[in-house]
């Protein structure tokens, strides 16, 4: 299997994004938190460092998942190598 | 069965199929639900509710075993790979979503408030690492069962097997844990015994998975998903309404966060919670006075109610008394290790109850900084092991074989995390609508006066719920409750006061979440010791039919093993369950990331870390966990040997945070230490990182 420039670009991108994405959880889930005790202001009626926990970590994974799969299947379609459809 | 996916159907005939199936099914069993309960209201007894609900359920999910019985190995093993992406997420939730986070959860977050959201967490964020760095790749890769991606990577038997050990070990723990909540639920709803609880349970999920493998635990699992997010949201939405006047409870409870918030600082200070918690404190201290000097406090108990049962006898006392006299008399520790033992209990269990209430909002609570950082330390160590585990567990992983593509693979995990989160932000709000509840409603009726579950529940299981009026005010403090967590989502729907058909929908949904894991799992061992070690090692010219075949009598066998395991009753369900969790992120984690990330990780770094990772967390488990000591200590772990034992004061149930960062820094080292591996090797990563060459889905089982 000889790899082209385009698949090395294609790899590098997917590298990057998944980066990017996995600081962002790494930042929801272990910074915030870690700050906790101190982000108690009041949000919406929640202490903000509750409903990070509660609900606001889980908008942002599942933000994190879908625009994943968004722009990797872009990226497929883009560089050529998206599959075709099944049959 | 055409319904289920027949010969020469294309996808989006087949998804239309689909659709009119679940909407039909659907329809249908909410209608089965309004019928018994008119039948309730005309009188229909409640344990015939209780049957109603356990045998439509569990012959639907045989009904669908039957309907996609299949000896073919792409059906059996990943259901034909054509699970659309959101019916995989469906079935790749409720696969998840087990009897601990059904029930568990919503305990766990009343009882231990911010401390119990580490699960939510958890079990959530898992899905960023499962849809970046595996979901994708897996499916490129296109096989059977994870040590098949183990054994292609790191060429050889070598890892394959230790992965086959390590599935066998993570599934195993985990499929009793759901075996037990099965034999739970099962004497919840019905009356009958929790032994027999767990063999209709087992016959369920056997019907199923035996006939039709990996394609009717695909659909069966869609259906239970459905039955158990409906169970889960009803009584919520009702017990929202009764507090706040709106309906959705993930909106309007922050409100009433601030009300118990309000209320436990009133309940801190309260001069009869004060009361009531230092005589549990007086109980605790002579507890520890009596363990000063086992043989001498043996003494003194037994001549103290002996004299009182001599008392009352010659008093001629009222003749219940004088029974409990002689019960009391009888139950007696009859040695000294059986005494020190009851005493030890004592102490601990009534130490607990003098402890003034956690604050539910309050992240990581402690007597001063140092305490409060090793709380925060603890609950960062397990968010990292159960998202870890997430990541790593054999039975989600495999699902994502299911599907026809990448693409398709890569939608599936957000609609897998999709429909998990529904019922996990509803978790804690269900938590504070039950605490502020019990908070405000119930703390401080008159004992005589209290609601009539809270009487039945003491009856049913009085580990779940006790009462009783310690100081003797006739009045009841938030002190004098004692509630397993357990209790919480079961008694939901009679706290709202509901009619028992929802009691009865609620206990179906939590038998869904169990038995939804259980199959998953129970398939995932099987598959491993029919496909890995039989298939792959043993035989490898062995047929189709054979394979499928010895896969469906290891199934039955499994089975057995797990469901006699779970009659033990040994340990707690989220114990059990969190261990598997950090079993599974040391063993696999590592070693399936850096097969997909690093080309230069080989066999020997890889077997190794993996062993290695696996070690440490079962050893530092074995060596801090109350009951894992036990099991190979054979004596009970004491406090001193507790605080000897403990690294860097972690949990045990945190155990995976050495087993990773461990497992990663061997692969690493060995295999750089030695060869690298082979071209072979080599471009199979390159195959599994793009998802096509040549515009065409690769069929995954032609490479066999």
């Amino acid at each position: 299997m000889q790899l082209t420039a385009r698949h090395r670009e294609y790899w590098a991108k997917n590298l990057r994004v998944t980066g990017i994405l996995i600081a962002l959880w790494f930042f929801v889930t272990f910074v915030l938190v870690f700050f906790a005790r101190s982000l108690t202001f009041s949000f919406f009626g929640w202490p903000f460092s509750f409903w990070v926990a509660a609900q606001g970590a889980l908008l942002v994974y599942i933000g994190i998942i879908w625009f994943y799969s968004h722009y990797m299947n872009n990226l497929d379609k883009e560089y050529g190598v998206a599959e075709g459809e099944a049959s | 069965m055409s319904v289920f996916g027949g010969v020469g159907q294309t996808q989006s005939e087949f998804k239309k199929g689909l659709n009119k199936i679940f909407l039909w099914y659907g329809g249908g069993f909410l209608f089965f639900v309004i019928v018994l309960g008119i039948l309730e209201q005309m009188g229909l007894p409640k344990n015939w509710i209780g049957y109603a609900f356990l045998a439509a359920t569990v012959l639907l999910y045989g009904g669908i075993g039957v309907m996609s019985r299949t000896n073919d190995a792409a059906e059996y093993y990943v259901a034909g790979r054509r699970v659309p992406a959101m019916y995989n997420g469906m079935a790749t939730s409720s696969d998840w979503m087990s009897a601990a986070s059904f029930i568990g959860m919503a305990g766990t977050l009343y009882l231990t408030g911010y401390g119990g959201l580490a699960f939510i967490l958890g079990w959530t964020g898992g899905y960023c690492l499962v849809a970046l760095f595996l979901a994708p790749y897996l499916r490129k890769f296109g096989q059977f069962t994870i040590p098949d991606f183990l054994g292609a990577r790191y060429g050889g038997n070598m890892a394959r097997l230790i992965g086959v050990f390590a599935a066998i070990l993570v599934s195993f723990v985990y499929v009793v844990a759901q075996i037990f909540g099965v034999g739970l639920i099962t004497a919840r709803l019905t009356g009958l015994s929790f032994d027999v609880g767990v063999y209709v349970g087992l016959a369920g999920i056997l019907v199923c998975s035996f006939l039709g493998g990996m394609r009717a635990v695909t659909w069966t699992q869609v259906a239970q998903y459905l039955i158990l997010i409906v169970a889960y949201m009803i009584p919520v939405v009702w017990l929202s309404i009764k507090h706040t006047n709106n309906p959705v409870p993930q909106i309007s409870y922050g409100y009433l966060l601030q009300k118990v918030t309000a209320k436990e600082e009133l309940l801190l200070k309260d001069p009869k919670e004060l009361e009531v918690r230092g005589i549990f404190k007086a109980r605790s201290d002579a507890a520890v006075e009596k363990l000063k000097d086992v043989p001498a406090s043996m003494a003194a108990d037994r001549a103290a109610a002996v004299k009182r049962l001599d008392d009352l006898k010659a008093a001629n006392g009222p003749a219940p008394e004088i029974k409990a006299a002689e019960t009391a008399v009888a139950a007696l520790p009859k040695d000294e290790a059986a005494a020190r033992a009851a005493y030890t209990t004592a102490r601990t269990s009534n130490a607990a109850r003098a402890a003034p209430p956690l604050r539910h909002a309050e992240p990581f609570p402690g007597r001063d900084k140092a305490a409060q950082d090793i709380s925060r330390k603890n609950f960062l160590a397990l968010v990292f092991c159960l998202m870890v585990g997430t990541a790593a567990l054999p039975h989600i992983l495999m699902r994502f074989y299911t599907v026809p593509s990448v693409r398709e693979a890569r939608q599936s995990v957000a609609w897998s995390l999709f429909f998990i989160s529904l019922l996990y932000f509803t978790a804690p709000a269900l938590a504070v609508l039950v605490k502020f509840d019990i908070y405000t409603l119930l703390v401080g009726t008159p004992i005589d006066q209290l609601p009539g579950w809270i009487a039945r529940w003491n009856v049913v299981d009085p580990s779940l719920m006790a009462v009783a009026d310690i100081n003797r005010d006739g009045i009841l403090q938030l002190a004098e409750i004692r509630l397993g967590g357990d209790i919480i989502v079961l008694a939901t729907p009679e706290i709202g006061g509901l009619p028992f058909v929802i009691s009865g929908l609620v206990a179906a949904g939590g038998l869904a979440a169990a038995l939804s894991t259980a199959d998953g799992l129970l398939l995932t061992i099987a598959n491993a010791l029919s496909h890995d070690v039989y298939y792959k090692v043993i035989d490898p010219n062995a047929s189709t039919a054979r394979r499928v075949m010895i896969s469906k009598s290891l199934l039955v066998v499994v089975a057995l093993a797990a469901a006699y395991v779970a009659s033990l009753r040994m340990a707690d369900i989220l114990f059990l369950v969190s261990a598997a969790f950090s079993f599974a992120a040391a063993a696999f984690f590592p070693a399936l990331v850096l097969g997909i990330f690093w080309k230069r990780a080989n066999k020997w770094g890889a077997s190794l870390g993996m062993v290695l990772g696996l070690g440490v967390t079962f050893y530092y488990m074995a060596t801090t966990h109350p009951w894992m000591y036990g099991l190979f200590h054979g004596q009970a772990l004491t406090p001193e040997v507790l605080k000897a034992n403990t690294w860097w004061d972690i949990a045990p149930i945190s155990a995976g945070i050495f087993g990773v960062p461990l497992g990663f820094a061997v692969i690493i080292i060995v295999s750089l230490l030695t060869k690298a591996p082979d071209q072979e090797v080599q471009d199979l990563v390159e195959h599994v990182r793009y998802p096509s060459f040549d515009g065409r889905i690769p069929s995954g089982s032609a490479a066999n």
